[in-house]
């Protein structure tokens, strides 16, 4: 029997290389000096997901990301992996969203795709490091979740047997479905693209850019091939409560940001020569700092 | 009513360090805000366990005891929070920034429609001034005694303080080890609740079946480490950390790392120090090819002395340092044991 998959996948920038052009000299984030990459954890969710297609033949994985329009590159990823369908939620009003705002945009966004049985996502996202968004649309959406997962193990009887990293330790707990896991890094990693998969979604573009295609030749070509269709959806479309979503629907704010100023210290150089390291370990010994 | 709440951690019966050293935290912003610390242990076989959380100055213990509450699952312990913030209408609750409190927290926020703020590595309370609407014109609005939640964000950057000026309870994760814990008083007299579990958690909750658990005692022991040897991406392989092993053998020391170096699989991710990772405070901390991100040197910079190796002069860490070294890990570790081995005959 197949299962209703449903990936949660968030476009990044790519903070683990922050380089020294990553702040301007006002000292905003120069976010145009971050690569946008596809969230880490997120792709050990997709595999997860593509391991139970794989094995439960007739499931399904619908890929969903929030985001800016440029985010249908990890959309086109996640068919180049394998993933049956995508959906983009974009919008203005969406913009300046906490993580309780976006998961609420998410779970509305997650009712209107509609049957599920599991649901996947990434622990945490590298730009925020939060990992909130899995158990707050789990919360939303009324549904048991487990975090930190390292493996699903066994799919039966509408029950997901996973293994979850747990401080100083694993455990293994049984979930009925449908239900939300939140996937590690220490994961399995994701396979990588398969060529044909790329040679044959590599146009896939969102139902608002083929809408506004002029050309009748391409009009035509992205009539015959509906696959290529990225759904794309707005607050409209999601039945959205205003109240809920954007900055109104974001409970924390932003008082204050700065970058770091060292307040340097004074310190004592040397070099790597023998002589050198040999009078630090001796300053160090007599200091009894060490020893 | 309106009174600041810590989530105590339970492994068995035992309260975590990182609940003890939030109550702390929490009793101080209690008497800041002039209202009452309470804290919540939700469990099995919880007899006596106040009595190992009172002397931090709690003044009112929630203990929520039935089979079924330990080993944690979420949905259980979600009702317990909510039901009884619903009653109590806290306006601060602070959890660790654990496993557990990772998994509770986003669920209890979103159930109260709250704030939460993960990894903070600071809170304090001051005011806060913002534009609101009010009809059609903004006007300004000032908040007093705000929770601000201090964190560094975006690859560490940066450091942004956050505040929820309309939503309660105003709610933060913290990492083990990045309070401190300290007694208050021995003999601390505080109101102990033994709550009626059916009333706050429905038999539907208990959908989810632990089937399996396996906890070790920690295997390290980095936070309470005198001296900690840190490597970073500079270190540059697996192999390159097997120094840095040796250098920590030498000095009875502890090997700690970077995120970076954690990311690139040199080295397991329980040594990782960092917002992100363990808060140490050693007498000594050897940074070796660590640049500095904040992310970094806000689970270091307590550190009493700190010496950098680092091939660039420049490196961020380098200004926080007491001794600079400028070279190469590879080359100066190994010098490091050997002049340490004849200068302590």
């Amino acid at each position: 029997m197949g299962y209703k998959i449903i990936v949660l996948a968030k476009q990044v920038p790519d903070t683990r290389n922050v380089g020294s052009d990553a702040m301007t000299p006002e000292g905003t984030v120069n976010r145009a000096a971050l690569p946008a990459v596809f969230n880490p954890e997120d792709l050990n969710a997709l595999e997860q997901a593509l391991r139970i297609k794989d094995a439960n033949p007739g499931s399904t994985i619908t890929m969903l990301t929030m985001g800016l329009p440029k985010a249908t590159e990890v959309l086109r990823e996640g068919l180049f992996r394998g993933v049956d369908s995508t959906v983009l939620l974009t919008d203005r009003a969406l913009g300046g969203a906490d993580t309780l705002a976006t998961s609420y945009s998410l779970a509305q966004a997650i009712k209107k795709i509609g049957a599920y049985d599991i649901i996947l996502c990434g622990r945490q996202a590298i730009d925020g490091d939060t990992a909130q968004v899995g158990p707050q649309v789990a919360e939303k959406l009324g549904l048991p979740q487990v975090t930190y997962t390292e493996e699903i193990l066994s799919i039966s009887n509408g029950k997901v047997v996973a293994k979850r990293h747990i401080d100083g330790g694993v455990e293994t707990v049984e979930a009925p479905m449908p239900l939300v896991l939140t996937v590690n890094g220490s994961a399995a990693p994701c396979r990588t693209r398969n060529a044909k998969l790329v040679m044959k979604f590599k146009g896939a573009k969102t139902t608002t850019e083929i809408a506004a295609l002029t050309d009748e030749a391409e009009k035509a070509f992205y009539a015959q091939r509906p696959y290529l269709a990225i759904s794309q959806y707005g607050a409209a479309d999601i039945d959205a409560d205003p109240a809920q979503i954007g900055k109104a629907g974001s409970p924390t704010n932003v008082k204050a940001v700065k970058s770091i100023v060292f307040t340097a210290k004074e310190s004592k150089t040397f070099s790597s020569s023998d002589d050198d390291i040999d009078s630090l370990m001796a300053e160090l010994i007599a200091s009894n700092t060490i020893g | 009513m309106n009174n600041v709440f810590v989530y105590c951690e339970l492994e068995g019966a035992k309260v975590a360090d990182v609940s003890l050293e939030l109550l702390t935290k929490g009793r101080k912003l209690a008497d800041e805000l002039g209202v009452k610390l309470e804290c919540l242990c939700i469990g099995h076989k919880l007899d006596g366990v106040e009595k190992q959380v009172l002397p931090y100055g709690v003044d009112k213990v929630h203990v929520f005891d039935a089979e079924g509450l330990f080993p944690y699952t979420t949905l259980p312990h979600t009702s317990a929070v909510v039901n009884l913030f619903k009653e109590e209408q806290p306006q601060i609750c602070l959890m660790g920034a654990t496993v557990i409190g990772r998994d509770l927290g986003p669920r209890v926020s979103s159930a109260l429609h709250s704030g939460l703020t993960a990894d903070c590595t600071q809170l304090e309370i001051g005011d806060f001034d913002m534009k609101v609407k009010e009809g059609d014109k903004m006007v300004d609005k000032h908040y007093e005694k705000q929770l601000y939640q201090i964190r560094p964000a975006f690859g560490g950057s940066i450091i942004a303080t956050i505040v929820n000026p309309d939503h309660r309870p105003q709610m933060a994760t913290v990492r083990d080890g990045v309070m401190k814990k300290e007694i208050l008083d021995e003999n601390y007299k505080g109101e102990v609740v033994r709550h009626d579990v059916a009333k706050y958690v429905p038999t539907t909750d208990y959908v989810v079946k632990v089937i399996d658990r396996h906890v070790e005692a920690a295997k390290n022991n980095l936070k309470g480490a005198p001296i900690v040897v840190a490597g970073g991406y500079g270190v540059g392989s697996k192999e390159g950390f097997d120094k840095l092993f040796e250098l920590a053998k030498e000095l009875h020391a502890e090997v700690g790392a970077s995120r970076a170096a954690v990311d690139a699989g040199w080295v397991d991710h329980d040594r990782q120090i960092g917002q992100t990772g363990v808060t140490v405070r050693p007498k000594l901390y050897i940074a070796c090819g660590i640049s500095g991100q904040i992310q970094h040197i806000a689970g270091m910079q307590d550190s009493s002395m700190i010496i950098s190796i680092n091939s660039d002069p420049e490196a961020p860490i380098n200004k926080i340092a007491d001794y600079v070294i400028t070279g190469t890990v590879e080359e100066v570790v190994p010098k490091m044991i050997k002049y340490y081995k004849k200068n302590s005959k």
